[in-house]
């Protein structure tokens, strides 16, 4: 889960961190009371949505009048932002930060992350703030510095003047640092951050240290003891992840033609992987999980068949926990509900496989029947490729679109 | 032999009374197992199918000789029972629980640093010694005695390569399902040499996914150390960047974790990489023959 700029700046903000003194807004007509109250007319309009690369695509604008940050917030509020990172769909911009702008004298860069390697925490820290950090690993590798605290316990001093030596901080500076590292270690454990990026950490006209942007992203496994950060853990989803989730369905939507219902994270990615193996593309990444319901395979198969990209559907079971007739039962159900517009094929292995197949046989629906992965895979391939060698003749430019 | 379970195994179920707990438990007799009873707190005295219920791990550790428990306690509950299980001085703890906080499993992964105790998952199916014992929710009819050692970061795809190695004939030795969390007990390397040095185990099915750096490592331990023949499968390649994958910790992050560098670092350690899950089994076949087994 992700938060926004305006959401962690109030995290760091109540553990003391230096954050530029700012306001959110949602509507235009909030920005005369919301700078009233920062005693401010000018300063820095800052979208508010879930992307990186913001400045350089019109989401970051310096204001010098009340006026001015008025229209700003009219004009950027409810936008699509199309970034760098956002992909040509771009994202919805909900908010704006209004902040008191600063003079930025150094950029630099410190994350907090997980080592899972090393089973630990980790500091990263670069000299080269304000940049794509990736970058700054390929190009400059040696302007990369990772630092491991002892775990359990509190910060080691001699750590952070470490990472203060490396940042080229000194004196006071110095002091400042490792009172923020302190600050963001601490934060990074009690949230359950998975990433906790603040980028750039600027010394200012005054020498002082200031956390001028940040990523605070949340693990998903802890988001049930995090609410109250403000967070959103529906945000970044497609309203048909969002129902998947509803009855413990696993379901990533993606570009191709054909639908996957697989149970079991590994297989159903290496299931995706196999349809891309005979060339054609996997239209989701859908795990049922180990115990669904009938109902939830009724509603799975609901799911990928609602998808309009969808060609064919390949349903790939290994039984294990759940036996196969309950799956065979879900789907033959959801056929008979919501109609089978699509070839469906069928690969059903282990746990009352027999019965499983028993109930696709009596079903009398039109099925193809898969006696393995590669069979099931290789089929389901076919038939979309089949599709797309008839359509191409008869209603030319309809290709190419993805 | 086999590795790490056999017929000396005495396992206790921690959060026998819930439902996936008792079934499992079932399960695991009927398979061979010997399930001397169980754990929950409040419940202690009681029987549920026949299996003993106790308050703690420490009071069922002492009146049953149990030296394994299979751990299937709510997420929120699970990493303060694997420690329970670890304070009672059990070898072995293999937690099928899915969803545990990362934070929870970075403070149990540094508390069972020095310790005897040896973690299996969370978020993994368990383990299986073919013909023998089972622990977790592996379906028992699929696994048939035989050669093969088999390690994996996912449920299903252990299952595949399982159920592909006895239509072969090969059959298993162990089986083990490290799980798919970013921070875990065992690793890929771990159970590598342990098959490795079983005198039973004649080849190796090391099955993974994107994220982190687990193969690689086993990779480096396979050029250096095994003899053995080795057949790889890295699930993910078709999986984009920055999503996670179902398990938590099948995320590429930026330019680690892939699935192309993982194979890469495999094939250079002399395995063979199977190109599909479908092929697993065939391609065991084969590296057997290769070196003449």
């Amino acid at each position: 889960m992700k938060l926004h700029e305006y959401q962690a700046k109030a995290i760091l903000r109540q553990a003391g961190l230096p954050v530029p003194k700012g306001e959110v807004v949602f509507k235009a007509d909030e920005v005369p009371a919301a700078l009233a109250k920062l005693g401010m007319n000018a300063g820095v309009a800052k979208a508010q949505a879930y992307t990186g690369g913001r400045g350089k695509a019109g989401g970051i604008k310096l204001f010098k009048t009340a006026e001015e940050a008025k229209a700003m917030a009219q004009q950027l509020i409810g936008m699509t932002l199309v970034t760098k990172q956002t992909g040509p769909q771009g994202v919805k911009i909900e908010a704006v930060l209004l902040e008191e702008a600063s003079v930025i004298k150094r950029e630099l860069y410190v994350a907090v992350t997980l080592d899972r390697g090393k089973a630990n925490i980790a500091f990263i820290l670069s000299p080269e703030g304000g940049m794509d950090i990736e970058d700054v690993a390929e190009k400059t590798p040696e302007k990369i510095k990772k630092l491991y605290p002892a775990w359990g316990r509190n910060l080691d001093a001699a750590l952070a003047a470490e990472g203060a030596k490396f940042l080229g901080l000194e004196g006071d500076q110095a002091k400042a640092f490792a009172d923020i590292l302190e600050k963001l270690y601490r934060l990074y454990q009690e949230k359950d951050c998975s990433l906790l990026e603040i980028n750039p950490l600027i010394v200012n006209d005054k020498g002082g240290l200031a956390l001028l942007d940040c990523k605070f992203n949340i693990d998903d496994n802890a988001v049930y003891r995090q609410k109250d950060t403000g967070g959103d853990e529906n945000a970044e989803k497609d309203p048909s992840e969002i129902e998947a989730a509803k009855y413990g369905l696993s379901y990533i939507k993606l570009d191709g033609d054909i639908g996957c219902m697989v149970n079991g994270a590994g297989l159903a990615m290496a299931t995706m992987d196999i349809i891309a193996h005979y060339g054609a593309q996997p239209a989701n990444f859908l795990d049922v999980g180990g115990s669904a319901s009938e109902e939830a395979v009724t509603k799975a198969f609901e799911i990928i068949s609602s998808d309009k990209h969808v060609k064919a559907i390949l349903v790939n079971i290994f039984g294990g926990i759940m036996p196969c007739d309950r799956i065979a039962r879900g789907v033959v159900n959801a056929v008979k509900t919501t109609g089978l517009k699509v070839p469906l094929v069928v690969r059903l292995e282990g746990t009352n496989v027999k019965e499983g197949k028993e109930v696709i046989d009596k079903s009398g629906l039109d099925l193809v029947s898969a006696t393995d992965l590669e069979d099931g895979a290789r089929k389901a391939a076919e038939v979309v490729k089949s599709m797309k060698a008839g359509v191409a003749g008869g209603v030319s430019g309809s290709k190419g679109v993805k | 032999m086999a590795i790490l379970i056999g017929k000396d195994t005495r396992l206790i179920t921690q959060g026998i009374t819930g439902k996936a707990g008792l079934f499992h438990s079932q399960k695991c007799r009927e398979y061979g197992t010997n399930v001397v009873g169980g754990v929950t707190p409040k419940k202690g005295g009681t029987t549920v199918e026949g299996f003993p219920v106790f308050n703690s791990v420490a009071e069922a550790a002492k009146a049953t000789g149990a030296n394994a428990t299979m751990i299937f306690v709510p997420a929120a509950y699970a990493a303060d029972a694997i420690l329970e299980a670890a304070d009672a001085g059990l070898p072995l703890i293999v937690a099928i629980t899915e969803g545990i906080p990362v934070m929870d499993m970075l403070k149990v992964h540094n508390y069972l640093k020095g310790k005897k105790a040896i973690l299996i998952g969370p978020n993994c199916p368990g383990i299986v010694t073919a013909g023998v014992c089972k622990i977790g929710i592996a379906p028992g009819p699929i696994h048939s005695k035989g050669k093969i050692g088999i390690v994996s970061r996912s449920g299903t795809l252990t299952y595949e390569a399982v159920h592909q190695t006895t239509m072969a004939g090969l059959g298993q030795t162990t089986a083990v399902g490290i799980g798919g969390d970013p921070v875990h007990g065992l690793s890929h390397v771990d159970v590598v040499k342990m098959l490795n040095d079983d005198p039973e185990t004649e080849g190796i099915i090391l099955i993974g996914e994107i994220g982190g750096s687990d193969e690689e490592i086993a990779a480096e331990y396979i050029k250096k150390q095994v003899k053995k023949p080795v057949v790889a499968f890295i699930a993910g390649a078709s999986a984009p960047k920055g999503k996670r994958m179902g398990h938590a910790g099948a995320i590429i992050d930026g330019n680690t974790g892939g699935a192309e560098a993982k194979k890469q670092a495999l094939r250079d350690a002399g395995v063979t990489v199977a190109e599909t899950a479908a092929e697993i089994g065939k391609r065991m076949v084969e590296a057997m023959k290769a070196k003449g087994k």
